[in-house]
């Protein structure tokens, strides 16, 4: 027997297991991997919501929760959506094209509804997820959370943790740490103000 | 009749330790890394919180085992089992408020070693790997508070996990399916509470314990540095041991002894007179269970994550994005891993530096403190400016280190560590 070993040969094998073993590791990782993805049940708790607005004064806001997340049906009174469009000039993205919300939605402009008396929209500030507070009251002094809103205050949502502003519609105004408007969902109203949250036609079953 | 049964009892306890020393190396590893390592004669004070993180590493552990036996990792129930930790379970609030001052502990006695490393340049050449394990220590450290902070369940703890876990959101096309894989739902919920349990009792201490052990070996294996900064491997006695060093055993062992008294008395005032500590180390708003439709007038984390909090909120966002906040936030972490190459002073020791490193430091100390403070109030008023000068200190304290370490006027360094017999 000859005792020579052939390196190459040693070489080429040693490269080859390692080559199927990582593709072997690689293969049995992606189940750990997916194992975080959310589950069935999660996925099912996702199914839309419906919520009755008929009962929301003017002025008012009702939360509802979908899918985990605080979903804010606001009606909002005349005078505020009259002036929607007169501080344009304020607002970082005043027309939603940087922001998330359906088509039919930023075709709305200025209102981002629907119906420009009922907004719905997700209560989730687009900087860090914080829940905004809210005070649809034009120029009053606004006292929130111990900050100033300002003599000029149009009515809107103010997050509480790092201080963004936003518009009635939820537009969020310049130099604010959130970088877009609040997310509108999909959502149909249906007859007696049924408002359903997370479809895009009626058509679509929950 | 004693002197031979004594010494036949040495010889019992010799021929024991023979027996294991045969199978497994106890005297060597006792003598490398206890009797026979060489340490210098001249630590001071600010050595004291290596061993002392140690400490607080077998509290939280020990602590943590105990806590997991009466907790409940899911969202009905988790706020509750503390609850019945705290009144229900014979010294449940005992093991509980050692783990919860433990955990503000760790990151004082850390953040002090940390600052021992930049006053002695610790982290320097041949120390480079040492300080790097160092950091990823710290990195873990902070994954490990922030998922332990989680498990409470109160309404602080589900808001900061929001808040912390939509960081990633801001990475952009991956960055919505990325949040929605570690949380595992669209929101914060049962199951991301489970998965925090599973890495903070498991998978991240773990960890810590493989990268302590790292840390402690690559410490044996360079030795340690000293407040003067100089290699004492460098003048070896006729015996090949440092001529400036002594054993850690007895002597260090012994010294650090005294630090863990000291330590005690602090740590056991706290956990029996003040356990919030004034709000500090434990927050009122999760005094509350979690609830997904009310946000806490003000989210802030726990004091030790404030600066990098206070960055994290001083960033506007630019260009449609917030994600320069979080890249600043997470930059400010990332450049600790460079210091051994950033410092290019000749001396290594604070000691021996000039006035540039001196008052660098001083500004760094002062930015650091006000950045803490920053994150701790609603960002309104003077406190976002502050937080911004506060960054710009922060950074420029080490990217700026290359240029006025390098044009700093040095002392002469001793051959000796000072105070020598």
């Amino acid at each position: 027997m000859d005792d020579q070993v052939d390196h190459s040969r040693r070489r080429l094998l040693t490269a080859a297991t390692v080559g199927t073993g990582a593709i072997g590791v690689a293969f049995a990782a992606v189940p750990f991997l997916a194992s975080w993805n959310p589950s069935a049940r999660a996925l099912a708790l996702g199914a839309p919501v419906e919520v009755d607005a008929s009962k929301i004064e003017p002025g008012q806001m009702i939360k509802v929760a979908w899918r985990g997340q605080p979903v804010y049906v606001v009606r909002r009174t005349q005078d505020v959506i009259d002036h929607l469009g007169n501080h344009n000039g304020m607002l970082a993205d005043p027309n939603s094209e940087n922001s998330l919300q359906p088509e039919y939605i930023k075709a709305s402009g200025a209102a981002r509804a629907r119906n420009p008396e009922y907004w719905v929209g997700l209560g989730v500030c687009t900087h860090l997820g914080c829940a905004p507070s809210s005070a649809f009251e034009r120029r009053g002094e606004f006292q929130l959370a111990g900050v100033d809103l300002g003599a000029d205050w149009p009515g809107g949502f103010y997050c509480p943790c790092h201080g963004s502003k936003y518009d009635a519609s939820g537009r969020v105004f310049k130099g604010m740490p959130a970088p877009k408007n609040l997310t509108i969902p999909s959502y149909v109203i249906g007859a007696n103000m049924h408002i359903m949250i997370g479809v895009d036609d009626a058509s679509q079953n929950a | 009749m004693s002197a031979t049964s004594d010494s036949a009892a040495a010889g019992k306890s010799r021929g024991f330790i023979n027996w294991i020393d045969q199978r497994f190396p106890l005297t060597s590893l006792w003598k490398e890394h206890l009797a026979e390592y060489y340490a210098p004669k001249n630590f001071n004070f600010w050595y004291y919180f290596g061993s002392l993180a140690m400490l607080v590493l077998v509290n939280q552990i020990v602590t943590g085992i105990y806590l997991t036996m009466n907790y409940r990792p899911s969202a009905a129930e988790a706020f509750g089992s503390v609850q019945y930790i705290m009144n229900d379970v014979s010294w449940g609030w005992l093991i509980r408020y050692m783990h919860t001052t433990g955990a503000s502990a760790f990151f004082i006695v850390v953040y002090l070693h940390m600052f021992r490393a930049l006053l002695y340049g610790s982290a320097r050449k041949p120390r480079e790997l040492l300080w790097i394990f160092g950091c990823l220590i710290f990195v873990l450290l902070m994954a490990e508070a922030f998922m332990g902070y989680v498990l409470p369940w109160g309404n602080m703890s589900f808001w900061g996990a929001q808040v912390i876990t939509s960081l990633f959101g801001s990475i952009p096309v991956i960055g919505g399916t990325l949040v929605e894989w570690i949380r595992g739902d669209y929101v914060i919920a049962d199951a991301t509470l489970n998965r925090f349990f599973a890495l903070h009792v498991a998978a991240l201490p773990l960890a810590l314990i493989f990268l302590v052990i790292a840390h402690v070996m690559a410490l044996h294996e360079v030795g340690s540095n000293n407040p003067d900064g100089i290699e004492i491997k460098k003048l070896k006695g006729p015996d090949g041991h440092p001529l400036d060093g002594i054993p850690f055993h007895p002597y260090y062992t012994v010294k650090d002894i005294v630090g863990v008294a000291g330590f005690l008395l602090l740590f056991c005032g706290v956990i029996f007179f003040e356990p919030s500590f004034g709000g500090f180390f434990l927050e009122a708003a999760n005094y509350t269970p979690a609830n997904a439709l009310l946000t806490p007038p003000d989210i802030t984390p726990v004091w030790y994550f404030t600066p990098y909090y206070a960055m994290l909120r001083a960033i506007p966002s630019f260009a449609g994005t917030q994600i320069w906040g979080v890249l600043v936030m997470g930059s400010a972490v990332v450049v600790l891993f460079f210091v051994p190459w950033l410092d290019r002073s000749p001396v290594k020791s604070i000691r021996y530096k000039g006035p540039l490193y001196k008052i660098a430091l001083a500004l760094f100390v002062v930015a650091f403190v006000m950045l803490g403070d920053c994150g701790m109030h609603p960002p309104a008023g003077i406190y976002p400016i502050l937080a911004r000068i506060g960054t710009g200190v922060y950074f420029a304290f080490f990217l700026l280190m290359p240029w006025y370490t390098k044009i700093d006027k040095v002392k002469p360094v001793p051959e000796r560590v000072t105070g020598h017999a």
